[in-house]
C-alpha cells in the first residue's frame, strides 16, 4: 500500500514507469539480437537501424508536441513525399540544388501553415483536416513529378546515406539526436513547453492564463511541415532518388512511434526521452527480427502489439486502482 | 388545504462531502397539483437536495417517501422510473437528433417488426407540445434550440415518462421575460393535470407569481414551509439570510487610491450592453446579480477572454487591447475564474507548476526555465496563503477545494497584479477556508490592490464589498455603497424591479 | 414580439434545410462533375463507362458503410484496409486449396475473417476503454503482419480463382454490375436499419452526447462493440469482393484504404466526432471521389490530379460544414438578442 502511494505521488509516475519499461525492452531486444547473430552488436546494426528509421524518428518529434497539445498531424508523410518530389522536379529542371532545397523547405512551412490555419482559425478537427491535406499534398506531389523518378543527385549530397566521416553513425540518426535534444529542451525546460502541456491538459485554463493557444498550435503545425519537408530532402539524398510515392503511408508509423514512446493520445502527457527510447526499441527490434529472418511486413505484428500494450497497460492498471479505490470506499461506508 | 396525500416527502435527509456538510436536515413535502418553491441562498443545500432526488447523490441519513412508500433513488434511471424528472438550467440533449427523438430516445414507439413508428413518435411529441401550449417543431434537430426551448423539450420528456414530480433547478436564470411567461403557462398546465412541481429560483417575484407554497432552507437546514399567502417578501428574505452578516466578515479599512479600471459602454451583442463603471485601488467592488445576468461575461470581456462588440476598457490610463488575456495580464490584471477545474487550474499538473503557470515567462533565463524557480515561487506563495499539500510535485487535483482555490489565487498574486478580478471567490470551499479567503481579500486591498468581485452569495457581497454594482439582464441596474446596501435592495435591483443607477 | 421565438427566421430555416440537404449537395456535385466530364469527352456517358463509375467504388462503399457506423459512435476504425487485405488473401487461399468451393462460402469466409478482426477491435475499444484511434492503428499493423506471414511472399493468381467467382467482380445483371448491386444492397439495408431500429438510433445518441445516452439507458459499450463488429464484417466481405474484382492478391492489398474510406465518409457529411451523418451520404461521398477520379481520366487531365482534387474537396467539405454550423449559431444568438431587445 505504501509503495502504491509513493508511486502515486511522483511527478507523472506512469511515464517514469513506462520509460523504465522501454529501457528494459531495449536491453531485452539487444540481448535477443546478440544471441541470434554475432554481428548484431557490431556497428552495422546500429548504422542501418539509424538509417532505416531516421525520417520517421525525425518527424515523430514535432508529432510528439502536436499530440501533447491534443491534436494530430496525419499529413507528415505526404509532406515528406511532396518535398522529395519537388526537389526531384526542380533538380531535373536544372535548378540550383541549394535553391531547390530552400523552396522545398518553404513549401513545408506553407503546408504546415495551411494545416495550422484550418485548425486554429476555422476551428476544424485536426484529424479530418490532416487527412485532407494528407491526400492533397500527396496529390500535389503526383502533379509535380507524376510517375517519374528523379535521380542523379550530386554525390556530395547522396553521401548522406553513408556514415558520418570517421564514425559509424548514420547522418539520420545524428540529426535525429540533435533535433531530439532541441525538442527535449523546448518541451521540458521552456515556457513554451509548459504551455504545450497546459494546452493539452486543460485548454481553457491555458487560455485563461495568458497562453496564446491558437498561436502555439499554429506554430507547431508550421514546424511539423518544415521538419517533414526536411525529412523529405534527407530521404531523397539517401535513396539517391525521389518519386511521388516517397514515404507513402509513413504517417501512421510516426504516430505509432510517438504513442509507443508514452505520449498520451488525449494530450498533456509524454516526454521526448520516451520517444527517443521508442525509436531505439523499434530500431533494435527491427534489427533483431531481421537477424532471425522475419520479413519486414511480419514485423508489423510486433509493432502493432507493442502499440496496443502501451495503451492497454496503463489503462488496465488504472481500472485496477479504480476498482481498488471503489472497494475501499465501500468498506468505509459499510462500517 | 390539500385533500390528497403528499406524492413526495423528504424527511431529515443529510449528505456530506468529506468534511463539508452540504445538507444537514433537508425536509420538503410535495402535493399533487402544486408548484412549490425551494428557496435559500447559495450553499443552503438546495442543489444537494435536488441531486439526491435526481439519483446523482446517495443520502447519508434520512428518508425519501414516494406515495407513502420509502424509496432509495440509486441512479438517474431509478429516479426516472420513480416518476421524478429533474430539469436543469442547461439541459443535456442530443444536439444531432430530432426533438421527437430526444424525447423518446431508447423507448421510441414501435410498430410491427420492432420498427420505430416515426409517425407515431412525432404525433405523440406534437400532442405533448400541444398540451403544453408551445410551438416547437417535432422534427427539427435539437442543435440550436434556445435554452428555453431545450427546457421545454426536457419537460415534454418528463411528461412522456408520465413523471408526476417535476423539479426545475433555476429554470428561468437564462430566460428572457417572454420565455419566462411561456414557462409559467406550461407549469400551470402541468399543475392542472395533477403534477407536482418543485421550483428553485432566486427571483422571488417569480415565486410569488407562480408558486402556492414555499420551503426555505438555510445552511443545509430546513427553516420553514408556508403557503404563499401567509408569507411576505421580507419574511422570506429574513428566513433565507437569518444571520448577523456583519459579524462574519472582518474588514480592514483602507484608503481609496487612484482610479485603475475604467469601463465605458462595454457591449457584447446578446450578452451585455452599455456597461459603465470604475474600480480604484484599495477598494473591493462587487458585481451582484442573478446567475445568467451577464456578470461573468462582463469580467471575461474586460480580461479579453471573449471578444467585445463595443466600448472601451481603460486600465491605469491606457486603453486595454480587447480580446487578449495576455494584454490584460501584462497591464496588471489577474483573473480568478468561476470554474476552478476547467479554467483556473490544470488539474493534472503539479502544484508548483500551476502556481507558476501565469508567470512562467518571468522565470526564464535565455529562454530556459531557471531550475527550481517554479518551486521557490510556489513555496513563497504557498506559505503566505497557507496552502496545505503533500508535495509540490503532486498534481493539483489531489488538493481539497479550498486549497485548490488558494493555488489559483497564488498563481495570480505571484504576478503582483494591481487589479484582481475574482469570480465566485468562495464557491464550493469549506467555511474555514472561506473566511481565510475573505481575510486575504481585505489584506490585498489594504496593500493597494483593486478587486472586482463577482459573487452570488449575498452575505459575501454585503460583507466584503465597498461598492456593489448590480447587473440585471445584461445591464447595470443599480449601484450601492457599502453603507446603503441591503439584501432586499440588491435583490430588487437584481430582479429588475427598480432601476437606481446613480 | 414573442412571435420571434415561435417562428423560425428566414436565415435559420434556410440553413436548417442546408443541413438536411447535405446528401443532396453531394449528388449535385456528382452530377456536375459528370456533366463537365461529358462536355470534355462524350464517351463518358457510354454504358461501359457508367458501369465502371458504379462498380469502381463498390468495395470502398462497402467499407464506408461500416466506417460510418463506427464514426457515428464517436470512434474510428483504421484497421479496415488491413482487414480487407487479410480477408482477400484468406479467401484466395481457400480457393487454392478447395477449387470447387461455392461462392457463398467464399463470401461467408471473408465476412467471418472480418468479423473476427472487428471482434478484437470492439472488445478492446468498448470494454477495455482504449481510444479507438490507437487500438485500430495497432490492429492495422498486427493484421497486416499476420497477412504477410500467411502470404509469405506468395501471390494468389487469377488461374487459381474459379471463373464463377471472378464473374462476380466483372459481370452485370440487367446492366448493373454485380459489385454495385452488392454495395447498393448494403447501403440500402443499413440506411433502412439506421433509420428504423432503436439500437441503431442508439449509435447516434452515443456519438451526439454520450453522457445523455447513458442517462437515457443506452447500453453504450454493447453498441460500440456492435459498430466495430459490423465494420469488421463489411471490410471482410469487401476483401472477398476485392479478390473477385482483381483476381490477384499480394500482401499489400488494401493498404492505405483506411484513410481513403475515412475521407469518403467525411466528404459524405458524417461528422468526424460522431453523432450525425448517414450511410447514404458516405456512399455518395465515395461515389463522388471515384467519379472525380474517372472524370479527370476521361477529360484527359492527367490522372495525377485526382488525389489533389480529392484532398481539396475533403477540406472544402469540412470547412463548409463548419461554416454552416457557425452561421446557424450566430443567427440564433442575434435572433434571441433582438427579441429580448424589442420587448
Amino acid at each position: 500500500m505504501s509503495t502504491f502511494k509513493t508511486l502515486l505521488s511522483g511527478r507523472s509516475r506512469a511515464l517514469v514507469r513506462w520509460e523504465f519499461g522501454l529501457v528494459l525492452l531495449l536491453i531485452a531486444t539487444m540481448i535477443f539480437g546478440a544471441n541470434e547473430s554475432k554481428y548484431f552488436l557490431g556497428w552495422q546494426t546500429f548504422f542501418f537501424a539509424g538509417l532505416n528509421f531516421g525520417e520517421i524518428a525525425i518527424m515523430a518529434l514535432p508529432m510528439t508536441l502536436i499530440i501533447i497539445t491534443g491534436e494530430i498531424d496525419l499529413s507528415v508523410a505526404s509532406m515528406l513525399g511532396l518535398s522529395a518530389s519537388l526537389l526531384g522536379y526542380l533538380f531535373i529542371h536544372g535548378w540550383n540544388i541549394w535553391l531547390a532545397m530552400g523552396i522545398c523547405l518553404i513549401v513545408g512551412i506553407l503546408g504546415g501553415a495551411l494545416n495550422g490555419a484550418l485548425i486554429t482559425i476555422l476551428g476544424l478537427p485536426s484529424i479530418a483536416v490532416t487527412i485532407g491535406t494528407l491526400t492533397l499534398y500527396r496529390g500535389i506531389a503526383l502533379i509535380v513529378l507524376g510517375s517519374n523518378t528523379a535521380q542523379g543527385f550530386p554525390v556530395s549530397f547522396t553521401k548522406l546515406s553513408l556514415p558520418i566521416a570517421h564514425t559509424h553513425i548514420a547522418w539520420d540518426f545524428a540529426i535525429f539526436i540533435v533535433l531530439a535534444l532541441i525538442f527535449g529542451v523546448v518541451l521540458h525546460s521552456t515556457a513554451l513547453g509548459r504551455s504545450i502541456f497546459a494546452i493539452g491538459l486543460q485548454p481553457e485554463t491555458a487560455f485563461f492564463s495568458g497562453i496564446r493557444v491558437k498561436r502555439i498550435k499554429f506554430s507547431l503545425y508550421v514546424v511539423s511541415g518544415l521538419i517533414s519537408a526536411f525529412a523529405g530532402l534527407l530521404y531523397t539524398f539517401q535513396q539517391s532518388s525521389s518519386a511521388s510515392d516517397t514515404g507513402l503511408g509513413l504517417e501512421l508509423n510516426v504516430v505509432a512511434i510517438a504513442l509507443f514512446g508514452g505520449i498520451s493520445i488525449f494530450g498533456g502527457r509524454g516526454t521526448i526521452i520516451g520517444v527517443v527510447l521508442a525509436v531505439c526499441v523499434f530500431g533494435s527490434l527491427q534489427a533483431s527480427l531481421t537477424a532471425i529472418n522475419v520479413s519486414a511486413q511480419a514485423q508489423n505484428i510486433v509493432t502493432g502489439c507493442l502499440l496496443l500494450v502501451s495503451v492497454l497497460l496503463p489503462n488496465l492498471t488504472q481500472s485496477f486502482s479504480d476498482t481498488k479505490r471503489k472497494l475501499q470506499r465501500r468498506k468505509v461506508v459499510g462500517t | 388545504m390539500h385533500s390528497h396525500e403528499a406524492v413526495l416527502k423528504v424527511e431529515h435527509v443529510s449528505k456530506s462531502f468529506g468534511p463539508v456538510q452540504a445538507l444537514i436536515d433537508g425536509c420538503v413535502e410535495l402535493f399533487p397539483g402544486e408548484a412549490h418553491a425551494l428557496l435559500g441562498e447559495n450553499g443552503a443545500g438546495k442543489s444537494t437536495l435536488v441531486k439526491i432526488l435526481a439519483g446523482i447523490y446517495d443520502v447519508d441519513a434520512g428518508e425519501i417517501i414516494l406515495n407513502g412508500v420509502p424509496v432509495e433513488i440509486s441512479s438517474p434511471l431509478a429516479a426516472r422510473a420513480a416518476g421524478i424528472a429533474v430539469i436543469y438550467q442547461e439541459p443535456t440533449l442530443f444536439p444531432d437528433l430530432s426533438v421527437a427523438e430526444n424525447i423518446f430516445m431508447g423507448r421510441q414507439p414501435l410498430s410491427a417488426g420492432r420498427r420505430i413508428d416515426k409517425a407515431e413518435m412525432i404525433r405523440r411529441t406534437r400532442s405533448v407540445f400541444e398540451r403544453l401550449g408551445v410551438d416547437i417543431s417535432a422534427t427539427r434537430k435539437a442543435r440550436g434550440l434556445s435554452v428555453a426551448d431545450q427546457q421545454i423539450v426536457e419537460i415534454a420528456k418528463a411528461i412522456s415518462f408520465d413523471s408526476k414530480i417535476i423539479i426545475m433547478d433555476e429554470p428561468t436564470a437564462a430566460l428572457t421575460d417572454v420565455e419566462v411567461a411561456r414557462l409559467f403557462e406550461v407549469v400551470k398546465t402541468l399543475r392542472s393535470e395533477g403534477s407536482a412541481i418543485m421550483f428553485i429560483s432566486h427571483r422571488l417575484e417569480e415565486v410569488f407569481a407562480m408558486c402556492q407554497r414555499v420551503t426555505i432552507m438555510r445552511d443545509g437546514n430546513f427553516v420553514r414551509t408556508s403557503t404563499i399567502e401567509e408569507i411576505s417578501l421580507d419574511e422570506i428574505i429574513f428566513s433565507m439570510v437569518g444571520r448577523d452578516i456583519v459579524s462574519v466578515y472582518s474588514r480592514h479599512n483602507s484608503e481609496l487610491g487612484d482610479l485603475i479600471l475604467d469601463v465605458k459602454g462595454l457591449t457584447r451583442a446578446g450578452v451585455f450592453k452599455d456597461i459603465n463603471f470604475q474600480v480604484h485601488s484599495g477598494e473591493i467592488v462587487a458585481l451582484a446579480g442573478l446567475v445568467g445576468a451577464g456578470r461573468t461575461e462582463v469580467a471575461r470581456g474586460i480580461f479579453g477572454i471573449d471578444p467585445i462588440d463595443g466600448g472601451v476598457v481603460t486600465f491605469k490610463g491606457k486603453k486595454l487591447k480587447s480580446g487578449s488575456p495576455l494584454a490584460a495580464m501584462s497591464a496588471g490584471i489577474g483573473f480568478v475564474p468561476e470554474d476552478r477545474r476547467q479554467q483556473g487550474l490544470v488539474m493534472d499538473m503539479a502544484i508548483d507548476r500551476n502556481v507558476a503557470l501565469a508567470s512562467i515567462h518571468d522565470l526564464t533565463r535565455l529562454g530556459l526555465i531557471k531550475s527550481g524557480s517554479e518551486k521557490s515561487l510556489a513555496t513563497r506563495w504557498a506559505s503566505q496563503l497557507q496552502v496545505k499539500f503533500g508535495r509540490f510535485s503532486n498534481p493539483v487535483k489531489t488538493l481539497s477545494g479550498g486549497n485548490q482555490q488558494k493555488v489559483v489565487l497564488a498563481k495570480w498574486l505571484a504576478r503582483t497584479p494591481s487589479l484582481l478580478i475574482i469570480d465566485e471567490p468562495t464557491r464550493g470551499i469549506d467555511i474555514g477556508t472561506k473566511s481565510e479567503v475573505h481575510k486575504l481579500l481585505s489584506e490585498l486591498v489594504s496593500n493597494g490592490i483593486g478587486i472586482l468581485m463577482i459573487s452570488s452569495e449575498m452575505p459575501e457581497v454585503l460583507g466584503v464589498a465597498d461598492r456593489i454594482l448590480v447587473i440585471h439582464e445584461g445591464r447595470l441596474s443599480a449601484e450601492f455603497s457599502r453603507a446603503e446596501a441591503t439584501e432586499a435592495l440588491i435583490m430588487r435591483a437584481a430582479t429588475g424591479q427598480e432601476s437606481v443607477v446613480a | 414580439m414573442g412571435a420571434s421565438i415561435f417562428k423560425k427566421t428566414k436565415s435559420s430555416s434556410f440553413l436548417l434545410k442546408a443541413f438536411q440537404l447535405r446528401e443532396m449537395g453531394i449528388v449535385i456535385a456528382i452530377v456536375l462533375v459528370f456533366g463537365l466530364a461529358l462536355i470534355k469527352n462524350s464517351s463518358f456517358a457510354s454504358t461501359a463507362s457508367i458501369q465502371q463509375l458504379l462498380s469502381g467504388p463498390s468495395v470502398v462503399i462497402l467499407l464506408a458503410v461500416g466506417e460510418t457506423l463506427v464514426i457515428i459512435t464517436k470512434n474510428v476504425d483504421l484497421s479496415i484496409g488491413s482487414v480487407l487485405g487479410l480477408s482477400a488473401y484468406v479467401v484466395g487461399d481457400l480457393f487454392v486449396h478447395h477449387q470447387g468451393m461455392p461462392i457463398w462460402i467464399a463470401l461467408l469466409a471473408g465476412t467471418l475473417v472480418g468479423l473476427l478482426c472487428g471482434l478484437i477491435n470492439g472488445l478492446i475499444v468498448a470494454y477495455a476503454r482504449v481510444p479507438a484511434l490507437v487500438v485500430t492503428l495497432g490492429m492495422l499493423y498486427i493484421i497486416r503482419g499476420v497477412d504477410a506471414l500467411l502470404v509469405n511472399g506468395r501471390q494468389i493468381v487469377p488461374s487459381s480463382i474459379p471463373n464463377s467467382f471472378i464473374n462476380l467482380g466483372s459481370n452485370s445483371i440487367l446492366g448493373i454490375p454485380i459489385l454495385t448491386l452488392i454495395a447498393g444492397a448494403a447501403v440500402l439495408i443499413f440506411t433502412y436499419i439506421m433509420r428504423t431500429f432503436r439500437p441503431a438510433r442508439d449509435f447516434y445518441a452515443i456519438g451526439s452526447n454520450t453522457e445523455a445516452a447513458v442517462l437515457a439507458g443506452v447500453r453504450v459499450q454493447r453498441r460500440v462493440f456492435t459498430a466495430f463488429l459490423i465494420s469488421g464484417a463489411l471490410a471482410g466481405l469487401g476483401g472477398a469482393l476485392w479478390l473477385a474484382e482483381f483476381a490477384t492478391v499480394g500482401s499489400t492489398a488494401g493498404s492505405g484504404y483506411e484513410l481513403n474510406v475515412v475521407a469518403a465518409v467525411v466528404v459524405g457529411g458524417v461528422a468526424i466526432f460522431g453523432g450525425s451523418g448517414t450511410v447514404l451520404g458516405a456512399a455518395f461521398g465515395a461515389l463522388l471521389l471515384n467519379t472525380i477520379d474517372q472524370a479527370l481520366v476521361a477529360s484527359r487531365v492527367s490522372s495525377f490530379w485526382n488525389q489533389a482534387v480529392a484532398g481539396a474537396l475533403l477540406l472544402v467539405a469540412i470547412a463548409f460544414d463548419r461554416y454552416v454550423a457557425l452561421k446557424t449559431e450566430l443567427a440564433l444568438r442575434v435572433d434571441r438578442f433582438s427579441s429580448s431587445e424589442a420587448k
